[in-house]
């Protein structure tokens, strides 16, 4: 069966590359989207954390023999504390100065930490098997489907929508929000604000090795996996709009399928489809899908 | 029983290089209501804010219950007891009613304010509002939520910044019960007010203030001498 | 610190180039150092002096160092046409990049440039003109105006100090000019220069497509320097490097950018020699890969500067002087991103 000129099997494997690539964008433009709403900094390190999750996850199953499984859990706990070791000492010291030295303190980070680690592992891919459990594929009649990339876009939706009902229905994420909208009068009202920015910090940076980790099997482990990630993330969130929590999911899971699709019909222009949404989108919408004008 | 609730000295505060509160010296006794008055730029409210951290910088003496805040980080100002109704109301727009209400936490070392129950009880309103989000709410709705929001936390020493601002009479007249229980609950309250129907018969004692300065402070029995005076100073 | 004093430096730096060959510069050196001064002044016009932070200005270097390359090597235009073709693309690619970009401000700006200079990168890895991974070689350097041969390296080298000497003036005239009021004024605060009746959209536009001409320019020329044009030319490190080179030097200053761009051309060439004495140093054997990262060391000098060394060097020099020379001035009122009213020339 064809659609378009593509069968249905290409078909159907391209989207699903494109809803894995999607889950990554939607989980780190959240995480960016987190971070930004409360400290006003892009982070512009997220793709270096991103990496650093998976990095971590490689070196422990090579060095200390632990599991996919284990490193699943351990690696963002790791990158967690990292981030908040960020906030604390570099961070903190720049919000008082207009908004783009963040920009560039995390983009020193960002090329810090990268360049280090390139220069420890070098720049191709360090091979990453996927867990056992999930290697292989199942057929579905239709279609057969690599099991692990199916549990990449479960996992992935899971924390994402896990995320969004933590922000959004818990008193936990009122703090957040309410921070967000006003990070001065809810310090004045007693709530330790200065804390919650780093824990805020750490969850964004814990998110993003949570999908390096996912990343690690499906892109193979390389200090440069986070960098031409990064910046398709921030066309991402610029066309989302740094608004709402499920804007963002939505955006991100949509422009991989797109980018997915165009690989199939219009393979030259995969690269670059997201930018050229970006343009149109700014035409059209400057303030992002699902932003609120800032 | 000789701490008073809220005593300042010597307040400076600047927001960024500008330089608004000059000196300021007030002294407010538990159980009191006191009213700050003074025309729009005076510097009340920067009292209230310098109060609370929420200026740029200040410089001074602060003692709430005795204990000196002027070096404390902003976020444990509050927890010294002070509950704060900004003037802007601070309600948040990403926030339900009961989200906004259950936001702020119960002062550390305070006994316990009222609980949600309570709370519903005294302002059904709000009870009935619980999941709107927070900015949905009618002005008065918003003042009585910034109203019941502090009163959760145990709170003693109230600082309330022109609650009865553009509000219906009925409502005013509420709030002002509202006060007048809160005073006889043992709570002390700081009102800085525009309508003087308002305030008059609630306070204790009145502090004018102009030009970031205390310029005039006397007793609810001389009101009546100071009228005309008052008068000329409010440009009412 | 007067205009006399400045004049007298810059007099001097440039008699130091003119002479700088016959002392031992190695002249391919010090072209490639022009033409990132001229890069990183450009660059400076947004940042330092609009407050736009444009993340996207290797679109503009290499952009333009593709078809510059490419017209003289395929179309085998003279010199002179070179760079100027080099300099309408930089103009176009500048008013495309702008005309969407601006609809944002701040950091939405920056990563709007950003995606577009990616989208660039692309097509340039793409695009069969470009040569892909090899980059474009043999580009000639031809004769300027038909008659003189710029692969004689003296007249070459000169040729390359006029050029850039000609870029930094037009942009210490425009910074000086009406029009740069306008943009310090809409750095400073644009609600005010807004309600003042200026079309704020307009200047910044006009200001992006001066500062990617002249980068484009920059990168025309270097590509004529060095005979080829690569990806690295478009690669976002470049636009990360232009970035590094003007907060090194002192955002906002006319000469950090010049000290910025030698600063940090040096260190890349160096960082290499760095790594292996610092390895002798710390028996650390690690260091000796510094080189092969270049990029860590970048980063390192970055966060350095944002949290240090906010000023950049110039910054830093011109306050110290300052405070010698003004005892009653406030130094602590210099933030890095003013350039300060006083001291237009340095």
């Amino acid at each position: 069966m064809e659609i378009f000129g593509a069968g249905l099997p290409v078909l159907l494997s391209q989207l699903l590359i494109g809803l894995v690539n999607g889950s990554f964008y939607a989980i780190l433009s959240l995480g960016l989207a987190v971070i930004f709403g409360l400290l006003n900094v892009i982070n512009f390190a997220h793709g270096a954390l991103f990496m650093l999750g998976a990095v971590l996850s490689w070196m422990a199953m090579n060095r200390w023999g632990l599991g996919y499984w284990a490193m699943l859990a351990l690696a963002p706990v790791a990158v967690g504390l990292f981030g908040m070791l960020i906030e604390r000492l570099l961070l903190r010291r720049i919000y008082q100065l207009d908004h783009l030295y963040g920009l560039l303190l995390t983009l020193g980070l960002a090329l810090l930490i990268e360049g280090g680690l390139r220069s420890i592992y070098g720049v191709s891919g360090l091979p990453f098997d996927p867990p056992k459990a999930l290697a292989g594929a199942t057929d579905l009649g239709f279609m057969v489907l690599p099991n692990y990339r199916a549990w990449v876009v479960v996992a992935s939706l899971a924390v994402c929508l896990a995320t969004w009902y933590v922000i959004e229905k818990t008193p936990l994420g009122a703090l957040l929000r309410a921070g967000t909208e006003n990070p001065r009068l809810v310090e004045a009202f007693g709530i330790n604000v200065p804390l919650m920015i780093t824990l805020t910090y750490g969850f964004g940076a814990a998110l993003a090795a949570f999908a390096g980790v996912l990343a690690a099997p499906v892109y193979q482990v390389s200090p440069l996996m986070g960098q031409n990630l990064i910046i398709v993330v921030f066309a991402v969130v610029v066309i989302g709009g740094m608004g709402s929590i499920l804007g963002s999911i939505l955006t991100g899971l949509g422009l991989g399928v797109i980018e997915g699709l165009t690989k199939v019909f219009y393979p030259e222009a995969s690269s670059t489809v997201v930018f050229v949404i970006m343009a149109i989108v700014l035409l059209v919408r400057p303030a992002g899908l699902f932003g609120k004008d800032s | 029983m000789n701490q008073s609730a809220l005593k300042i000295r010597d307040l400076h505060a600047w927001y960024g290089e500008s330089h608004v509160l000059h000196g300021v010296d007030m002294v407010v006794n538990p159980g009191e209501v006191v009213t700050l008055l003074g025309r729009n730029g005076a510097g009340r409210t920067s009292t209230l804010r310098a109060v609370m951290g929420l200026t740029s910088a200040r410089r001074g003496s602060i003692r709430v219950n005795g204990q000196e805040t002027i070096g404390l980080p902003r976020h444990r100002i509050a927890h010294t007891g002070i509950g704060y109704c900004p003037e802007e109301r601070g309600i948040f727009a990403s926030l339900s009613t009961e989200e906004n209400l259950l936001l702020l936490p119960a002062l550390k070392g305070m006994a316990p304010g009222m609980d949600l129950a309570q709370i519903y009880a005294l302002f059904p309103n709000l009870a009935e509002r619980r999941h709107s989000p927070g900015t949905r709410l009618s002005g008065g709705e918003q003042q009585m939520l910034a109203l019941a929001r502090i009163l959760r936390t145990g709170a003693r020493l109230l600082l309330l910044d022109e609650i009865s601002e553009g509000l219906a009479p009925v409502i005013v007249q509420a709030l002002a019960r509202a006060i007048g229980l809160l005073r006889d609950t043992g709570h002390t309250v700081v009102l800085v007010e525009q309508n003087f129907h308002f305030a008059a018969p609630l306070s204790d004692r009145f502090y004018v203030m102009e030009h970031g300065r205390i310029i005039e402070h006397f007793g609810a029995s001389q009101l009546q001498a100071k009228a005309v005076a008052l008068g000329e100073l409010l440009g009412v | 610190m007067n205009t006399k004093l400045s004049f007298g430096l810059y007099l001097l730096l440039l008699l130091g180039l003119v002479l700088a060959p016959f002392f031992g510069a190695y002249p391919v050196f010090v072209m490639k150092l022009l033409c990132f001064a001229l890069f990183a002044s450009a660059f400076n016009l947004l940042l330092g002096y609009t407050g736009l932070l444009s993340f996207g200005h290797a679109a503009f270097l290499g952009g333009s160092a593709y078809v510059a390359g490419h017209a003289m090597k395929v179309w085998g235009l003279t010199p002179e046409l070179g760079l100027l073709v080099g300099m309408l693309m930089g103009a176009l690619l500048g008013w495309l990049f702008g005309l969407l970009a601006i609809r944002r401000q701040g950091i939405y700006f920056a990563m709007i440039t950003l995606a577009f200079a990616q989208m660039v990168f692309f097509l340039a890895v793409q695009l069969k003109f470009t040569g892909g991974e090899d980059g474009l070689q043999g580009v000639p350097r031809g004769k300027l105006f038909g008659l003189i041969d710029l692969h004689h390296e003296l007249a070459m080298y000169y040729f390359t100090l006029v050029v850039c000497v000609l870029g930094f003036l037009l942009i210490v005239r425009t910074i000086r000019s009406p029009f740069g009021q306008v943009l310090k004024g809409i750095k400073e605060n644009e609600a005010r220069a807004l309600s003042l009746g200026y079309d704020t959209q307009r200047f910044k536009l006009l200001a992006f497509v001066i500062s990617a001409a002249l980068s484009g320019l920059a990168g025309s020329l270097k590509t004529m320097v060095l005979g080829f044009a690569s990806l690295s030319d478009v690669h976002w490190t470049t636009s990360g490097q232009v970035i590094l080179m003007s907060l090194v030097g002192g955002l906002g200053t006319l000469s950090g950018p010049l000290a910025g761009a030698a600063i940090v051309v040096w260190l890349e060439n160096r960082v290499d020699e760095l790594g292996q004495w610092l390895a002798r140093q710390s028996s650390f054997d690690w260091f000796n890969t510094l080189g092969e990262s270049v990029s860590m060391v970048m980063g390192l000098v970055f966060l350095v500067c944002v949290l240090i060394l906010r000023r950049g060097l110039m910054g830093e020099l011109i306050a110290l002087v300052q405070r010698r020379w003004h005892w009653a001035t406030r130094p602590g009122r210099l933030r890095a991103l003013d350039s300060s009213p006083d001291e237009p020339l340095l």
